[in-house]
């Protein structure tokens, strides 16, 4: 199987106010494509550092970071970028929509930056859109959208350039358990027809709904297990009951 | 296409603050605007005073008598100064690079016909004057040769003499008469209007041509003589004088110069008295255009000091939306935004509002004629008195559009665009992305 990312040993340093912070002490894992991992971990653990490097928008102090073939440890500012547009797709828990831009205009941002603007692309948008359920609303900004549907754009837009992973970063943080439901609902979709993903949360419910679950502590890897598809299945269910009974 | 759609997207971001577009655009549009108008100003100036100039005749040099200091006048009886008919002839028939010169006499007398006054300026003059000073003949004709070797008693009318004197009858074959010498003269001719020359440095004072009677200068030198007695307040001064002016005409503008040095030496022996003054349009006009390209150049940094406050304008406005925007820039960075494409989008804002504030302001350049007119004729209307205080070069000002001030005017306002949003646009592409996606 191929992965879509491998981590090994990595370490990242830096100078907070005169003094060392060692956020990532050695961590080791690989994401074969089509898989779903969960990154857990209490604050400090060093969840943040992990995921800034996953999206290459910041380099290891060392340690390899490969995603596909290519080093990211050994990459420029500018081949940063490029494989962010090309290899990555985010997802925000703030949703992170630029506000002038309508709804296709968001989710071809990510190809824009490959310079790729044709008819062609378009139509792979509005597709996306329809495909997030937001085939009706293709010229709404962000501001005239739900919270949910924000995130539904973004969803659409981390799909855009084909990603090795979508890097989902609490992604339901700020919705309501209807729309963490839905939201969640569709990565499982998503995950079902073969795209790679990595959620980093602190929600142990959203969590169970990976197929594997990271625990980080202290910037080491604390356990890296399974989830079982019936413990799965159990917390699909569970959201699905907690959202249909009346509060 | 991708230029063109980042423009696009520049122009949507700066309508997300439309106010704060326009203000900035504002600055660009007034200093593009003024720009143009300054220069216009500058050029109508002096291209107004460069035609006063050309109208004396480039290839001419004049040569006038000037009255000498009372100093230097014999205190009893009457001293005889300036040019005499002997250097006229002299001047003719010596010099060859001369085409043709003209001796004139002027004499400030009161006109009369019938119960008709007007004060005005008698000239004596030879067929020549006329072509050399631009006067049209309206009918009649002007003063011939022959009437000049018969010292036939005719006169040429300016047209106010005309109006003046003769409202309801045709001047022509009328006599007009100098009640000082008890003289009269058989009207030949009427001019068309000419309009005044202006005082243009040296001893060339301004003339205005609108009063005066043209008669024979052999005529006026057998009747009234070199000696001009004047009452006033109750004495009767007097002064000899042959010629007040003679004018020549060189034979190529490329040998005036050097005719003027020779003239200039052949007069040297009224350098005692003073005179006697030589006045050279060519150089004239040489000077006034050197002063205007220094006014040009005045005027054009008053206006680059504008357009640099428009540019300090855009550059504050841009730091504010940079920090404003940190956290679109986060996220268009970790989208796959290199670098340069945060600098080329911040650089495409900033140069869509300068070429915007350029193009407007060429617009309100453009409009710089009609807009002087207007505001003359509104102050005309409601401040006469300021208006008639004002010096004849301001009110009478056109502007004149100078062609190179449009593309200069728009290639400087994009200048500033690209200089002054340069550094908000790099600030702006230095931001960590961590950083700058945190931001609130």
């Amino acid at each position: 199987m191929r992965l879509a990312c491998s981590v090994i040993d990595l370490k990242k340093e830096y100078v907070l106010k005169g003094e060392t912070v060692r956020a990532l002490r050695g961590v080791s894992f690989d994401v074969p494509e089509g898989d779903y991992v969960a990154i857990m971990g209490p604050s400090g653990s060093g969840k943040s550092t992990l995921l800034n490097m996953l999206g290459c928008l910041d380099k290891p102090t060392a340690g390899g970071l490969f995603l596909g073939d290519d080093n990211v440890a050994k990459m420029t500012d500018d081949q940063l970028a490029n494989i962010r547009s090309r290899r990555i797709g985010f997802v925000f828990q703030s949703y992170n929509l630029i506000q002038q831009l309508t709804v296709v205009e968001n989710i071809q941002v990510p190809l824009y930056y490959q310079g790729k603007l044709g008819t062609r692309e378009r139509q792979r948008c509005i597709d996306l859109a329809s495909l997030v359920g937001l085939g009706d609303r293709l010229s709404h900004r962000p501001t005239q959208l739900s919270g949910g549907q924000q995130q539904r754009v973004a969803i659409a837009r981390s799909m855009v350039n084909d990603p090795y992973f979508i890097l989902a970063d609490e992604p339901t943080g700020n919705l309501d358990s209807r729309t963490t439901a839905e939201i969640l609902t569709m990565f499982d979709k998503l995950n079902e027809e073969g795209r790679t993903i990595i959620l980093v949360t602190h929600e142990d419910d959203v969590a169970k709904r990976a197929k594997r679950i990271v625990r980080l502590r202290d910037g080491l890897l604390q356990s890296d297990v399974m989830n079982s598809e019936v413990e799965r299945k159990q917390a699909a269910e569970a959201a699905l009951v907690e959202v249909s009974t009346p509060a | 296409m991708l230029w063109l759609r980042t423009i696009k997207l520049g122009v949507k971001s700066l309508w997300l603050h439309p106010m704060r577009s326009l203000l900035t655009v504002l600055g660009i549009f007034i200093g593009v605007a003024s720009v143009i108008w300054l220069l216009a100003i500058s050029e109508g100036i002096s291209k107004a005073a460069q035609e006063q100039i050309a109208s004396l005749g480039a290839d001419t040099i004049m040569i006038r008598s000037v009255k000498p200091p009372s100093e230097k006048l014999n205190p009893q009886g009457v001293t005889p100064y300036g040019l005499t008919r002997a250097e006229f002839e002299r001047l003719q028939t010596t010099i060859p690079t001369v085409k043709s010169a003209i001796p004139i006499r002027e004499i400030r007398r009161q006109f009369q016909y019938k119960s008709r006054n007007l004060d005005g300026r008698l000239v004596g003059c030879t067929p020549e004057y006329m072509e050399i000073t631009s006067l049209v003949v309206d009918r009649g004709h002007f003063i011939t040769d022959a009437e000049n070797f018969r010292r036939d008693t005719n006169c040429v009318l300016a047209a106010k003499v005309a109006e003046r004197l003769f409202p309801y009858e045709d001047p022509i074959g009328k006599r007009v008469s100098i009640p000082e010498h008890s003289d009269s003269y058989t009207v030949v001719g009427v001019l068309k209007h000419r309009n005044a020359s202006a005082a243009i440095g040296g001893s060339l004072e301004a003339q205005d041509f609108s009063s005066d009677i043209y008669i024979p200068i052999k005529t006026l030198q057998q009747r009234i003589g070199d000696t001009i007695m004047t009452r006033a307040g109750g004495f009767m001064t007097g002064e000899v004088i042959e010629l007040n002016q003679i004018t020549l005409r060189v034979r190529s503008i490329g040998e005036v110069k050097q005719t003027a040095s020779v003239i200039e030496s052949a007069m040297s022996s009224h350098s005692a008295l003073e005179d006697v003054a030589v006045v050279v349009p060519l150089e004239l006009l040489e000077q006034a255009r050197t002063t205007r390209l220094m006014f040009m150049v005045f005027m054009g940094l008053v206006a680059a000091i504008s357009l640099l406050v428009g540019g300090i304008g855009i550059m504050n406005i841009m730091l504010a939306t940079v920090t404003e925007r940190t956290r679109e820039i986060g996220i268009r960075r970790a989208l796959g935004a290199r670098r340069d494409d945060i600098v080329r989008q911040f650089l495409v804002e900033t140069s869509v509002l300068s070429v915007i504030g350029g193009i407007t302001g060429i617009l309100a350049g453009l409009f710089c004629r009609p807009a002087i007119v207007l505001l003359r004729e509104l102050v005309e209307h409601y401040y006469p008195e300021t208006m008639a205080s004002l010096p004849e070069v301001v009110r009478n000002v056109t502007p004149t559009i100078v062609p190179e001030s449009i593309p200069i005017a728009f290639g400087i306002s994009l200048l500033v665009g690209i200089v002054f949003g340069l550094y908000p646009a790099i600030r702006a592409a230095q931001m960590n992305p961590i950083e700058a996606l945190r931001h609130e």
